[in-house]
């Protein structure tokens, strides 16, 4: 899932500071699933703001709505019977759900209440790792299903540096060495055959870094 | 001759090969790189320009390897993968031959997160293994990465680092033969405090054959106090200082002349390991000891090849 995390009260207050009405926008995928952005995440945000306002001796009207998924135009167009009442949207879903609302709602500002972080998936109670680039050519086939460009620092192909100690990277002693990981796993398949050869140098177009991409299939073209 | 180097015809005539290192500085001065070279010229046959040593900003290596050349002093330049791309390395490549190098290390380099710029988009387009495989292939086919044609010739003897003390330790070696397939003619390994697990090391890359593949350096790292031996065991990721030799330190009346007896001792060790075709000394910030070490050690006059 993306994960995200909601950025401090006091940059979402200094976005909205000038506004009396607001819409805030939830997301029903992954952000409810980590905690970030989900429905009981917009009443939180909602009451926070409120109680700021209050404070300085202001009001602030928040309207608070949780869609399907902010990065599917067909739920983001929910949106659209009400919300020019509000003097600005504060989206709660990934940067992809900000720039949905702001792309469907020209005339409107939008602010993101999120910081968006990576491709992960949970390992414990309130705890998130990283686990994917979305490098567009995957590699896991390779690499005994553990990925070296999202999970080693230096996106390593060919082994781990001189810098893995003890199972860790040279980074933190938090952070385990992909590395060391795909080699325990080969090691465990029997398969460390797999690591003699080199490793090709890497096509970082579908990365991202031939511009932004765009996907079409053809067959689900209507 | 892949190359015509100095350190190149030092090693394929099968003489004992001594490296040395000089770091560029904080700054614009020519001065502290001469100064280097200077100490260094007389007692080394190569010495290795570092580039951006631990993520810390300093004067290009290709800038103190021509100032190196300058005074005499044959150079290695380092590159590592982390703040060039395929276009900034390739193009440093042909720069760096036009100016006379002719001697490449090729390091992935220490991660951003420990320098003086830790909030830096890193780079690592290509690894240390496709760099070594990329000056290669520019070197013996004439050929850019991407097929094109390189004008001119790239004569240039191909280096690779190698750490006998990270982890995993029996994938190591697998990764030395990754590197010699890929092109290393020689190496320079991670400085050398426990002898006896690179001597394990060395048996594990005869066994595989390596030895007669490629040149291996041993590297060393003379220690000047007890507090660097203890910052090199705790600190630096990639480093194995067994607890002996900081007790040895910490007990010594003078930590200096013992760091050097340590450094004498491991150098008399590593001359009898079959394989060890030279050795590598890194006296960070401590250039004027080598060449005392190097004396000591019965490797002077510096043979002229």
């Amino acid at each position: 899932m993306i994960v995200a995390e909601r950025k401090p009260i006091d940059e979402i207050i200094g976005f909205v500071q000038d506004c009396k009405k607001i819409l805030l926008v939830g997301c029903n995928e992954c952000v409810t699933v980590c905690y970030a952005g989900g429905k009981k995440e917009v009443g939180i945000l909602s009451s926070a703001l409120k109680m700021a306002f209050s404070k300085e001796g202001k009001n602030l009207d928040v309207k608070e709505a949780t869609l399907e998924r902010q990065c599917d135009p067909e739920y983001v167009q929910q949106l659209s019977e009400y919300y020019d009442q509000y003097d600005a949207i504060v989206s709660m879903a990934c940067g992809v759900g900000v720039q949905e609302l702001a792309m469907r709602y020209l005339n409107k500002q939008v602010f993101p209440a999120l910081n968006t972080n990576f491709m992960g998936a949970s390992q414990g109670q309130g705890i998130w790792e990283e686990r994917c680039q979305g490098c567009g050519e995957c590699v896991l086939g390779r690499t005994g299903g553990i990925c070296p460009i999202a999970r080693c620092a230096k996106s390593l192909l060919n082994g781990p540096c001189g810098g893995s100690m003890n199972g860790k990277c040279e980074i933190s002693k938090e952070v385990d060495c992909a590395w060391q990981l795909i080699i325990d796993r080969l090691t465990g398949l029997k398969q460390m055959h797999m690591l003699e050869e080199i490793f090709p140098v890497k096509d970082w177009s579908p990365a991202g870094h031939g511009g932004p991409r765009r996907m079409v299939r053809e067959d689900l073209k209507s | 001759m892949k190359s015509g180097s100095t350190l190149e015809r030092m090693l394929e005539s099968g003489r004992f090969a001594v490296c040395a290192e000089a770091g560029p500085p904080k700054g614009s001065s020519p001065k502290v790189i001469q100064k280097k070279g200077e100490i260094l010229k007389s007692c080394s046959d190569a010495v290795n320009v570092t580039d951006n040593q631990t993520a810390i900003v300093r004067a290009s290596s290709i800038s103190g390897c021509v100032l190196l050349k300058e005074l005499g002093v044959e150079p290695v330049l380092q590159m590592v993968v982390r703040d060039r791309n395929r276009i900034g390395l390739q193009s440093d490549i042909l720069g760096a031959v036009a100016l006379g190098v002719r001697n490449v290390l090729c390091l992935s380099g220490d991660h951003q997160r420990f320098g003086n710029h830790p909030t830096a988009k890193g780079v690592y387009d290509i690894d240390s293994m496709q760099l070594i495989q990329m000056v290669k292939a520019m070197r013996d086919d004439h050929k850019f990465l991407n097929g094109e044609e390189v004008s001119g010739d790239i004569p240039l003897f191909i280096g690779a680092a190698a750490n006998p003390f990270a982890d995993p330790f029996e994938f190591r070696v697998t990764r030395l033969a990754k590197k010699v397939n890929a092109g290393a003619d020689f190496i320079q390994t991670q400085g050398i405090f426990d002898t006896p697990k690179f001597v394990e090391w060395m048996k594990m890359v005869r066994d595989r054959g390596l030895h007669e593949k490629t040149h291996i350096l041993a590297g060393l790292i003379p220690m000047k106090s007890v507090g660097m031996a203890r910052y090199m065991r705790n600190n630096v990721p990639g480093l194995s200082v067994p607890k002996e030799l900081v007790d040895r330190m910490a007990d010594a009346k003078d930590p200096k002349e013992e760091g050097v007896k340590i450094c004498l001792e491991t150098i008399e060790q590593l001359k009898d390991v079959e394989g060890v075709h030279g050795v590598h000394i890194m006296a960070i910030a401590w250039e004027d000891i080598v060449p005392r070490i190097v004396e000591e050690a019965g490797l002077m006059p510096r043979p002229v090849v």
